[in-house]
């Protein structure tokens, strides 16, 4: 026992001296600041990071002494956010300037970490080129603006032509009801069994995209919704909800979509967009505005072919009802960390990273929808793919998550309820009563609205 | 003094104990009985909220079907798995030849130096749809399931198995090599058949090494994480989140570190009652 003791020790003691020297801090200059971005880059995204590239070259030559610390994060948007938080919750790791998905604004602002930048914005001619909805997608419960918008995006279905045409759908294919998008898909099914009809995202396996890129385009279209603005409570009991759960279990048991376990892989859109569609194994999805962004020149998954063989469509509501369609729109910011030591510099370095060239560049490389009304116009952005306008007309009948501080676990427990349809342990109207009592659960019976 | 001086080379140690262990165990106790958040309101001020989390926790489904699981795996994989499987490779390399011993050993002992996230994925390779075990299924023309997704516990139990078998096999083999050969001989003499001499001379023998092998894999297999992370991340439908996955999923997909915490607290609990039943065991049999 005892040398096991002496051996502890010295061990600790090895372990404080590599501690020691690994993190010895280095003095600051009088003259020299350095100002911490951090951000999300993957695989598959670098667009940001090639547009914080040039921000930190250009804020630098401007701004001598000044030193940008790009921190790339290598995360999905999930991890993103958490790693985000934690680097958050201390002044001593905080970042000065961020990337914040737009529907963590609010719940962040309560937290504390965003800082407002009303008095900042005043000064800042290109803000006036912002359009009204893109303001306000940084706008907190106290009506102060806390984060700039970078570009939004918004959803539809993604068709490959060939697929559909094999199996006599004429194109462009347009379904105006949920019905006609099942006979289309049987239609694809009959003529090549080995082909994915048409797929939709379910499970907790793709996170917000199940619900995003998925669900919601149904459950709004069925006239329900998730939440009441006005009333400011969560929806429960409704019909759309079972509705939507239905379709997608007729989906999945009649193998229109993927099978149940590619569905609970969280990778499953790496195929959707690397394989399934460039081979034309796959006939149609719900993706996002930015799918363009995968296949083009220097994106992840290069398709020189891509502009002539998809095609894109609304997604209809349930029966064809007005306004014809449904879309959902997220989108991400940049802000500036409360807890900053130099906020003036932190803005001003917000400000060349959106500035008009960089906005360009950014949503040009990922098929953003612009937000700068001064970049929407520019000829170089609207020839950028050829379905630009096509997706930027859906923001006429798009829809925002409700940016409460509850949604990511009311996210969550959708996707289990979609989970729990596709893999056939529940009943869509069994599932929906899951569904009802996690939310009374989650967020109290005072907060919830029977419809 | 003397004896202060003999202490002295301990406090360092003690200290960094203190520092690294039980601060950051008493904090997650304490903030388990907080709503503390990675965002929101209770980010910034959380608030006392008595045993609310603990409550919720036992009116919540998903926690008794992760506590379950957490036993399941850890008597499936740990106890019989690996423990069984190590002593049975120890006996079997007392009585092989060298060079088939040391052959055996560096097999097993390969997925114990690998990092457990390289294991990690290995296993995943191996279990996953198109991967390495339905290809050997499908080279005798059978279809293999989707193990990760059909028989995530399976899949998940037989990857730990695997991996910590090397670790008891090792302490089988010093233990083994202890026996005294002239009472086993004697055994044999008086008649003993093998099995006879395993129940009654052999194991009574390394009853103590039988026990502190428990302890260590039951603690090291209650805190696997990335292993069951890498491979189904607690699915399909929570069919594999054991309390280590239930604790990470609450505290950092949902940001709510309260709850986290608590679930955080009662899987210490469970170790430090597993650490407690062995380390009787272990007292009760020295003379």
């Amino acid at each position: 026992m005892r040398r096991r003791v002496k051996f502890a020790a010295v061990i600790s003691v090895a372990a404080v001296l590599t501690a020691a020297t690994s993190c010895s801090p280095t003095p600051e200059a009088a003259e020299s600041k350095t100002l911490k971005i951090v951000y999300q880059k993957t695989d598959s995204f670098t667009a940001l990071d090639t547009v914080m590239q040039d921000a930190k070259k250009e804020f630098e030559a401007s701004n001598s002494g000044v030193t940008v610390d790009l921190q790339p994060i290598q995360a999905n948007d999930d991890d993103y956010g958490t790693k985000l938080a934690l680097a958050q919750r201390s002044a001593d790791t905080a970042p000065d300037v961020f990337y914040e998905d737009t529907f963590k604004v609010r719940s962040d602002v309560d937290a504390g970490y965003l800082l407002k930048l009303d008095s900042y914005l005043e000064k800042w001619d290109d803000w006036g080129a912002f359009n009204e909805a893109a303001k306000a997608a940084g706008r907190a419960d106290d009506g102060g603006i806390y984060a700039v918008p970078l570009g939004t995006d918004t959803r539809a279905i993604w068709y490959n032509k060939s697929v559909l045409q094999k199996a006599g759908i004429s194109v462009p294919w347009q379904p105006k009801t949920w019905d006609e998008i099942l006979t289309a898909a049987r239609a694809m099914k009959a003529a090549d069994p080995n082909v994915i009809p048409f797929n939709m995202y379910a499970g907790k396996g793709t996170g917000e995209g199940t619900v995003m890129q998925g669900f919601y385009e149904l459950l709004y279209g069925t006239g329900s919704s998730l939440y009441d603005e006005n009333e400011k409570k969560w929806v429960v009991g409704s019909q759309g909800f079972t509705d939507s759960l239905a379709f997608l279990k007729t989906l999945y048991d009649e193998k229109l979509a993927v099978s149940p376990a590619e569905a609970l892989d969280a990778n499953v859109w790496k195929k959707v967009f690397g394989e399934w569609f460039p081979q034309g194994k796959l006939g149609a999805t719900v993706e996002g505005s930015y799918t363009p962004s995968f296949w083009q020149k220097g994106g992840a998954y290069e398709w020189a072919g891509y502009e002539q063989e998809m095609g894109v469509a609304m997604f209809p509501t349930q029966e064809g009802q007005d306004p014809g369609g449904v879309s959902m729109s997220g989108g991400w910011t940049l802000a500036v960390g409360a807890k900053s030591k130099n906020p003036e510099l932190a803005f001003q370095f917000l400000t060349t990273a959106l500035n008009k060239k960089n906005a360009l560049a950014y949503d040009i490389n990922n098929s953003q929808i612009a937000v700068r009304t001064d970049v929407a116009s520019e000829p170089e952005y609207l020839a950028a793919n050829p379905f630009v306008k096509d997706v930027s007309d859906l923001v006429k009948v798009t829809h925002y998550r409700p940016a409460t501080a509850d949604y990511p676990r009311i996210s969550t427990a959708v996707q289990v309820a979609t989970e729990s349809v596709i893999t056939g342990k529940q009943s869509p109207e069994d599932a929906a009563a899951e569904y009802d009592a996690t939310v009374r659960k989650l967020v109290g019976e005072d907060k919830v609205l029977e419809k | 003094m003397r004896r202060f001086l003999r202490l002295l080379p301990v406090v360092p140690s003690v200290l960094l104990l203190l520092l690294f262990l039980l601060a950051p165990v008493a904090w997650s106790f304490y903030a388990s009985f907080t709503d503390a958040a990675l965002s929101g309101r209770a980010a910034k001020d959380p608030q006392w909220v008595g045993a609310e989390n603990y409550v919720r926790m036992f009116s919540d489904d998903s926690f008794p079907l992760a506590a379950w699981l957490t036993v399941v795996f850890v008597a499936a994989s740990a106890v019989l798995g690996q423990n069984v499987l190590g002593l049975l490779v120890a006996l079997l390399m007392t009585r092989s030849r060298r060079a088939m011993a040391s052959w055996v050993g560096t097999a097993v002992v390969a997925a114990w130096v690998l990092p457990e996230i390289v294991a990690a994925f290995a296993a995943y390779a191996y279990f996953n749809r198109e991967g390495t075990l339905n290809q050997v299924v499908g080279a005798f023309g059978g279809v293999g399931p989707d193990w990760l997704y059909s028989f995530p516990l399976v899949a998940i139990v037989l990857a730990n198995t695997w991996r910590g078998t090397a670790f008891s096999m090792l302490v089988y083999r010093a233990a083994l090599a202890d026996v005294p050969r002239d009472i086993a001989e004697a055994a044999l003499m008086d008649g003993a058949r093998g099995w006879q001499r395993l129940a009654f001379i052999t194991l009574p023998l390394i009853r103590s090494s039988i026990a502190t092998n428990l302890m260590l894999i039951t603690l090291q297999t209650l805190a696997v994480f990335t292993l069951i992370w890498v491979m189904t991340a607690g699915g399909p439908a929570n069919a594999s989140t054991t309390l280590p996955v239930l604790a990470y999923q609450e505290a950092f997909k949902f940001g709510d570190i309260g709850y986290g915490t608590a679930v955080a607290s009662v899987l210490i609990l469970l170790g430090m009652v597993f650490g407690a039943v062995y380390v009787r065991l272990l007292r009760e049999q020295r003379p």
